[in-house]
């Protein structure tokens, strides 16, 4: 697989296509283009020919469920490639505004093409969520980060793999199993795989035909609201054996619900076990109240925090001995506009409070409410 | 020239500042896909522009060729700094989430440094608007544009520094933030700059390179019309950009303000000096859009971070409130108030020089012009005794400006027996 990418990559440098690319990619193109640089104008015809930004094209859109939606994605040369469990920022653009979600793509690392499968699972509240299962088509154009995370398996694999999912949680486990699979791996793989029904179970004809392949592959089901599963009710010690020899020594990945992870992590410290690898991408809940000082503003690029003392964030910031950019201090002329990476703000000249992750503030006229951290 | 502004209480500003703040409210809640994919359309009629100006310019030893791309490049300068990089630099698009339309990230087809545009920009010139000695736009720290400015000599060449001023009009911009002639009078010194002149070396290299080296050098046989077409264009965007930006606050009627009568604005006050101190154009859908919306400057400078391709609807009902509390509303087309400008510019050449009001206006303007001449950021103590002792002189301004009274006692408690008084000084100076 990797000395194929590698020929085809070779093969492309010589290519009308390569020589287009390398042209694109000149310096010379980007004195002709200054001060935009030679991607913005690229991008109006060709929407990932792109010197640096990571993009990817949606090139196929199945609903496995009543409530998902699975996006095969087709990423940009820029695409530095994942490691199975990993996950990556996806933007999209809805009502003008982009938004950024996490989501750990499903697919084996080893995918033809570098071709990345995405699992969505819609929430009630998820904006991005419904909005990728009501509008994404093939052809679609999204955002993407390179990978992160280290919620991966070890290299050189492990004699023996345990994983546990609940609910959406499958995705980056299931990137495992399949990565697994095609490396032909010949250890013991124990898969619990929790879901609220039958219905709403995602990956179940391709667990069944990946079991049918492998005999060193074994996975229970559970249905937490519904029958008709291997197994009955939540996780407990007792369904580990349907799966594996002894959980002991097994490398395990957990991905799922606060509540899975807990569970598990109770039985492994019980037994005495090393903690188990864990992904969570559940929101912690919002809690705020009216004179917002509470919580912890942390200023990351700096290193430094403080407890939030409801002043406004640039404020703060000098409190915390920092000398962010500023002007106005009254939200007009945008200099102190900042990345707010997490946490919750309230705009003292609008009212407005916003939660959403990775958006620019402007940190003279921005309350905490709760933790926040910023890029400063 | 007499200011025909209404003295308004304090009740009456912060209505007046609880109107103004609903309209932005309802606006930003409004904020969406109409608003992302009209600046879209523009970039890519911006970016369309440029590339086929400068494909017609390598055929243009074609006249018709020559023409056209110079036109196509102009308009792609124009659109380039004016309704997208001066718009999107205020952070008019920020909430879009879009590196690539934030207001801290880009970069736009002119001499100046995007960095140091924001500072004298949005920073300097949009929070102190039409303070003498604190908004350099007023003249550049080149012109005289204001009475309270005082008269040398040297403006004696106001028309004619005028004019290379708006030649080389990007070339002013870049040095904007330089505070050069702070500099000439060893105020600063050159080594405080240093950094910031090496980022206006570096964007100044890269735009020469580009307009006057590489895309000459690469047409070969038409290389002269290339250089002369791209400079053609620098030009046309040059001249335009001086006359929309300098009918932004210099046409008859807008006002200009002293440091003293400014201090502890209230929100309300702050948008009643930016009204009383812009003026608007009048025109078509095209103007506005070559404008960069400009054409809106009270709007724009009540709201500077709200889209500007939304001034023409708000607009409506500015002028409505203005209507309401008697606030004039400076607007006309772009001929008569940039022959205002252009009058203002010869009329301030020489000493006083506000037209048939001079004598008065001088008479009733003195105690503000040494206040300012003794440095433009005179202590405040000075100005306030100065203020004081002045009587009749302040009276004008105090009428004119409610700012004036809130600098003596912020408008809390003393407001009923405050109101008749500046009602009668009102009265006793107006005309």
């Amino acid at each position: 697989m990797v000395a194929r990418a590698q020929s085809s990559r070779l093969a492309g440098a010589t290519s009308p296509r390569g020589l287009g690319r390398r042209l694109l990619h000149s310096s010379l193109a980007e004195a002709l283009t200054f001060p935009h640089g030679v991607d913005r104008y690229v991008e109006l015809v060709r929407p990932l020919l792109l010197k640096r930004d990571v993009r990817a094209e949606v090139t196929a859109v199945r609903h496995q469920t009543p409530k998902s939606v699975t996006l095969t994605l087709r990423p940009n040369e820029n695409w530095r490639g994942l490691q199975a469990g990993q996950f990556v920022g996806v933007s999209v653009e809805i009502d003008g505004v982009r938004h950024t979600r996490p989501y750990s793509p499903a697919g084996s690392q080893h995918a033809a093409g570098g071709a990345l499968e995405l699992t969505v699972s819609t929430h009630p509240e998820g904006r991005v969520s419904r909005h990728l299962r009501e509008h994404a088509r093939a052809g679609l154009i999204v955002g993407l980060t390179q990978a992160q995370g280290d919620f991966v398996l070890a290299d050189p694999r492990p004699d023996r793999v345990l994983l546990i999912s609940g609910g959406s949680g499958i995705t980056p486990v299931m990137a495992m199993l399949r990565t697994l699979c095609d490396e032909g791996f010949e250890g013991e793989i124990g898969f619990l795989n929790y879901a609220r029904s039958r219905e709403l179970a995602l990956y179940g004809a391709e667990l069944d035909r990946l079991t049918d392949r492998n005999e060193r592959l074994s996975v229970a089901r559970g249905f937490t609201r519904g029958r008709g599963a291997k197994l009955t009710g939540r996780f407990c010690r007792e369904h580990l054996p349907a799966v594996i020899s002894e959980h002991s020594g097994a490398a395990t990945f957990v991905c799922g619900p606060p509540a899975l992870i807990a569970s598990v992590r109770a039985v492994w410290a019980k037994d005495g076990l090393a903690e188990p690898a864990v992904e969570t991408f559940t929101p912690a809940a919002l809690s705020f109240d009216t004179d917002g000082a509470e919580g912890i503003v942390s200023f990351a690029a700096s290193g430094r925090e403080a407890a939030n003392s409801g002043l406004p964030l640039l404020e703060q910031a000098e409190d915390a001995g920092l000398a962010p950019d500023h002007g106005c201090r009254m939200g007009i002329c945008n200099t102190c506009s900042c990345r707010k990476t997490t946490g919750t703000v309230r705009n003292l000249v609008t009212g407005q409070v916003s939660t959403a992750p990775d958006e620019q503030i402007r940190i003279c006229v921005s309350v905490p409410l709760g933790d926040v951290a910023l890029d400063l | 020239m007499p200011s025909t502004a209404p003295t308004l209480t304090p009740e009456q500003l912060e209505a007046f500042g609880q109107e103004l703040d609903a309209i932005r409210a309802r606006v930003v809640a409004d904020l969406g896909q109409r608003d992302v994919d009209y600046i879209n359309r523009l970039i890519r009629v911006q970016r369309g522009l440029e590339v086929a100006g400068r494909g017609l310019l390598f055929a243009g030893f074609l006249p018709p060729a020559w023409l056209g791309g110079t036109a196509a490049l102009s308009l792609s300068k124009i659109l380039d700094n004016m309704e997208i990089g001066h718009n999107i630099m205020h952070g008019q698009y920020d909430w879009t989430g879009d590196e690539r339309l934030n207001g801290k990230a880009f970069e736009w087809d002119t001499a100046c440094p995007a960095e140091q545009w924001r500072h004298s920009h949005n920073y300097m010139h949009h929070t102190h608007t039409n303070i003498v000695g604190k908004d350099r736009d007023i003249g550049y720290g080149i012109l005289r544009m204001s009475e309270d400015e005082p008269w040398r000599p040297y403006y004696l060449g106001n028309p004619l520094y005028a004019a290379l001023l708006a030649s080389f009009f990007q070339y002013g911009v870049a040095l904007h933030d330089l505070e050069t002639e702070r500099i000439a009078t060893g105020e600063l010194a050159l080594a405080e700059k240093r950094g910031m002149l090496s980022d206006i070396w570096r964007k100044v290299k890269g735009q020469t390179l580009k307009d006057y080296v590489l895309f000459p050098i690469l047409s070969g046989p038409s290389l002269p019309f290339v250089l002369a077409g791209n400079a053609t264009a620098n030009l046309t965007r040059n001249l335009w950009a001086f006359t929309i930006i300098f009918c932004g606050h210099f046409p008859d009627g807008t006002e200009q303000f002293t440091e003293e009568e400014t201090e502890s604005e209230t929100r309300g006050e702050w948008y009643y000096r930016q009204l009383l101190g812009s003026a608007n154009l009048t025109g078509g859908d095209l103007f506005h859009i070559l404008a960069g919306n400009l054409s809106f400057q009270i709007e724009h400078h009540l709201f500077p971070d709200l889209p500007a391709h939304r001034y023409a609807e708000i607009s409506l009902e500015v002028s409505e409130i203005c209507e309401r509390y008697a606030i004039p509303y400076n607007t006309g087309p772009l001929h008569s108030q940039f022959g205002s400008v252009v009058r203002k510019i010869f009329r301030l050449a020489l000493p006083g020089g506000s037209g048939p009001t001079a004598v008065a206006r001088e008479a009733a303007s003195s105690p503000r012009a040494v206040v300012a001449s003794a440095n433009g950021r005179t202590s405040t103590a000075q100005g306030r005794a100065a203020a004081l002792e002045s009587g009749t002189g302040r009276a004008k301004s105090t009428k004119a400006r409610p700012t004036a009274t809130t600098t003596k006692g912020r408008p809390t408690k003393d407001r009923a027996s405050s109101k008749p008084a500046r009602a009668a000084a009102a009265t006793g100076t107006r005309n």
